[in-house]
């Protein structure tokens, strides 16, 4: 089958830092991804650049079979808002802060997008946005404002927002290290959930360990900008090969 | 005489009242000048903060240079060039709007500096938000950050449009009849000028008063996370 994702000789640099060094990815259509590793490893980056909130240096990136170069041979830096727009057609986000909008209530959040940008009807949007926050458990909470709700509760009308672009691919950045720990169950529950839906290809970046067992399909950990061991999750947790895994998986299994 | 209405000197307070309306007339002018000088400020001030934030480095620097330039300079001189200096090249236009648009000019660019400020306060996750919903600039503007920028900078775009109802006498000297204009032509011909000068300046006092307590109102009832403006 062929991969939703493919990164190709990637390099991201920060100046003189590099981020990503001449890396490599691919994910299945529907597949289940966690990347785990300690901070600066590069996890975070790779859904960055795929949200296009970063430029690549180098390499060849194709999301859905479209080229975050543009045909003409520019690079990502360079993309027209109009081709960026494309890209960013099969893609979502949720982050570590939220990012809600505070000067709309709940359902607005999740209604502007999907009106504004994909021309849909309102009345449509709104019904879907109402199924998608049942689906969350925040139904009661439609008119509220963020600044009235939990952070757990933001995260989840985050997940309901992005979920409302209809998006082929999903990437959750950290979604419940910003979250006091009894939160965190609630935000989990329903990535759990999103899990179950077949079509939908998701990349999970978290230090929530036992979850990225539960849900992944695959586990991928980063050191230094690569990849350094991927695979199955009870097996990678179970018995992993890399010295490096070891230590960091000891380290932070021991906190 | 003046407009019809006839001044009575025989006391300073006969006097004070007998050109009050005269006054009231300039005041129209002042009020309309202010009002007309703001509008321009808001609009192309947001346009000039807009620009200087362009990828185009040739738009954001010609933007950097001109409102640095206006706002090194005396709004006398811009005036009086404006007034004199375009004519020359065909440009005619009545006093008063040469006036307004000198105000306008002046003042966009210190309420460009206040959107500028007001833009960058807005935190770089509710643009990344907006990137990772599919917005445009164009709607990333109109729809997260100009309405969580409103409550920022209306305090700031408050005291600047005070100051410019202070500055509005100015134009009295391109031959606007304001108030200050008028009260000239009255003490030019009365040989009395402490009177009507003042009475502009009793009656700047409680405008500008009444202006500060609105926008203080305004500014109170915002809510603090922002206006959607649709």
């Amino acid at each position: 089958m062929t991969s939703i994702i493919r990164f190709q000789n990637v390099t991201k640099r920060f100046g003189a830092l590099t981020v990503l060094d001449d890396f490599n990815f691919d994910v299945r259509p529907g597949e289940k991804v966690t990347l785990i590793g300690p901070s600066g490893s590069g996890k975070s980056t790779v859904l960055r650049i795929l949200m296009t909130l970063e430029p690549f240096q180098e390499g060849h990136l194709e999301l859905a079979g479209i080229s975050y170069h543009e045909p003409n041979g520019r690079g990502a830096f360079k993309a027209s808002e109009k081709h960026l727009h494309k890209i960013r057609c099969n893609v979502g986000m949720v982050f570590q802060s939220f990012n809600l909008f505070p000067h709309m209530t709940v359902l607005r959040n999740i209604v502007e997008a999907p009106v504004a940008v994909l021309k849909m009807k309102r009345a449509e949007v709104e019904s879907r946005a109402i199924d998608l926050l049942r689906m969350v458990g925040l139904l009661d909470k439609k008119d509220h404002y963020p600044s009235q709700l939990s952070g757990g509760q933001q995260q989840r009308v985050a997940i309901a927002r992005a979920l409302a672009m209809r998006p082929r691919v999903l990437l959750f950045d950290e979604p419940t290290s910003a979250l006091d720990p009894q939160l965190v169950g609630e935000v989990l529950g329903v990535i759990r959930a999103l899990a179950s839906e077949h079509d939908l290809t998701m990349l999970l970046v978290t230090h929530e360990m036992r979850f990225a067992r539960e849900v992944s399909d695959r586990v991928c950990f980063f050191d230094k900008g690569r990849i350094v061991e991927q695979g199955d999750p009870d097996r990678f947790f179970g018995n992993p090969e890399q010295p490096r895994t070891r230590e960091f998986l000891s380290s932070i299994l021991n906190d | 005489m003046m407009y019809g209405y006839v001044w009575d000197t025989t006391t300073p307070l006969t006097f004070a009242i007998s050109i009050l309306p005269i006054l009231g007339i300039g005041l129209m002018v002042t009020l309309k000048a202010a009002a007309v000088g703001f509008a321009i400020a808001l609009v192309l001030g947001l346009v000039l903060a807009l620009m200087r934030r362009s990828r185009i480095k040739a738009i954001s620097w010609s933007v950097a240079c001109f409102t640095e330039f206006v706002r090194d300079t005396p709004l006398l001189v811009q005036l009086f060039f404006l007034y004199y200096v375009l004519p020359d090249f065909g440009i005619v236009l009545p006093a008063f709007m040469t006036g307004a648009l000198a105000l306008g000019l002046q003042y966009s660019a210190y309420t460009s500096e206040v959107y500028r400020g007001g833009i960058d306060a807005v935190q770089r996750g509710q643009w990344e938000a907006a990137t990772a919903l599919n917005m445009s600039k164009l709607l990333t503007y109109r729809d997260v950050v100009i309405p969580q920028m409103i409550p920022r900078i209306v305090p700031a775009l408050g005291n600047y449009l005070v100051s410019m109802l202070k500055e509005t006498p100015v134009l009295s000297v391109v031959t606007v009849l304001d108030m200050l204009g008028l009260a000239n032509m009255i003490g030019e011909r009365t040989f009395d000028y402490l009177v009507p000068l003042s009475m502009v300046g009793l009656i700047f006092l409680p405008m500008t008063l009444i202006c500060s307590a609105i926008i203080h109102t305004v500014e109170k009832a915002l809510p603090k996370s922002g206006i959607p403006l649709r």
